[in-house]
């Protein structure tokens, strides 16, 4: 199941912070590791589209479920 | 792909308008800009040692506000005080950053702060008001980096 190397719950906070924090992870991570977020700011669904795009890293799956929204982001 | 800038001069030193600069600042550095806030006038209470900005609705008629309330009752002592205090809970709630956490963010993301020597003057403060590790400098100074910025914005 664990298709990811680390996991980051965002939950509860809101706009900048899930990048914020996301982009520390991903700085302690090597290149082609998995961060798995875990967020509720529904902004964060295209937040972590345009994080992805300008910074090089892969954002290989987003989806929500039950109110939250789950993200698998490859660093680049 | 050489690195992105963002400059940001920040005018502003009340509580709710702390916020854009630190939120913008600390994303783009996130996002691989390299940044700079120029604080100036109002401004310079971004830098101070500890923060202390109230909001207001006094000449502020967008500010939703829990129940109407007549402007000279706004004005009423205390008020100022007590909208600040449940502005910071709802961020709290709704799970909004303090300026405090902005702002250490931006410091280890390598955000410069750049206080404006003349308003530090006109308004009588002393480097000891501010935080450690923060430049002084003029207009040209904030010229030499906004001049080859991707983004430039006055806050």
């Amino acid at each position: 199941m664990a298709d990811f190397d680390q996991e980051l719950d965002a939950s509860g906070l809101n706009c900048p912070l899930p990048i914020l924090r996301a982009k520390k992870a991903l700085g302690g991570m090597s290149a082609g590791q998995v961060l798995h977020i875990i967020a509720t700011d529904p902004g964060a669904v295209k937040d972590f589209e345009a994080f992805a795009k300008q910074t090089g890293n892969e954002l290989t799956e987003s989806r929500e479920e039950g109110g939250k929204f789950y993200f698998l982001m490859k660093k680049g | 792909m050489a690195e992105k800038k963002l400059a940001i001069i920040a005018t502003k030193g009340s509580f709710d308008w702390a916020y854009p600069p630190f939120i913008l600042a600390s994303t783009a550095a996130a996002l691989g800009y390299e940044v700079q806030i120029f604080c100036t006038f109002y401004g310079l209470q971004l830098l101070r040692k500890k923060m202390d900005m109230k909001v207001t609705s006094i000449g502020n008629p967008g500010m939703p506000m829990p129940v109407p309330m007549p402007v000279l009752m706004q004005a009423l002592p205390g008020m100022q005080s007590m909208m600040t205090m449940m502005m910071k809970q709802k961020m709290k709630s709704k799970g909004v950053a303090s300026l405090e956490e902005l702002r250490e963010l931006c410091i280890e993301a390598e955000v410069k702060l750049i206080a404006c020597q003349m308003t530090v003057d006109l308004f009588d403060f002393s480097p000891d008001d501010f935080l450690d590790g923060i430049e002084y400098g003029g207009a040209a100074t904030f010229f030499e980096f906004a001049g080859e910025s991707d983004i430039c914005l006055f806050i």
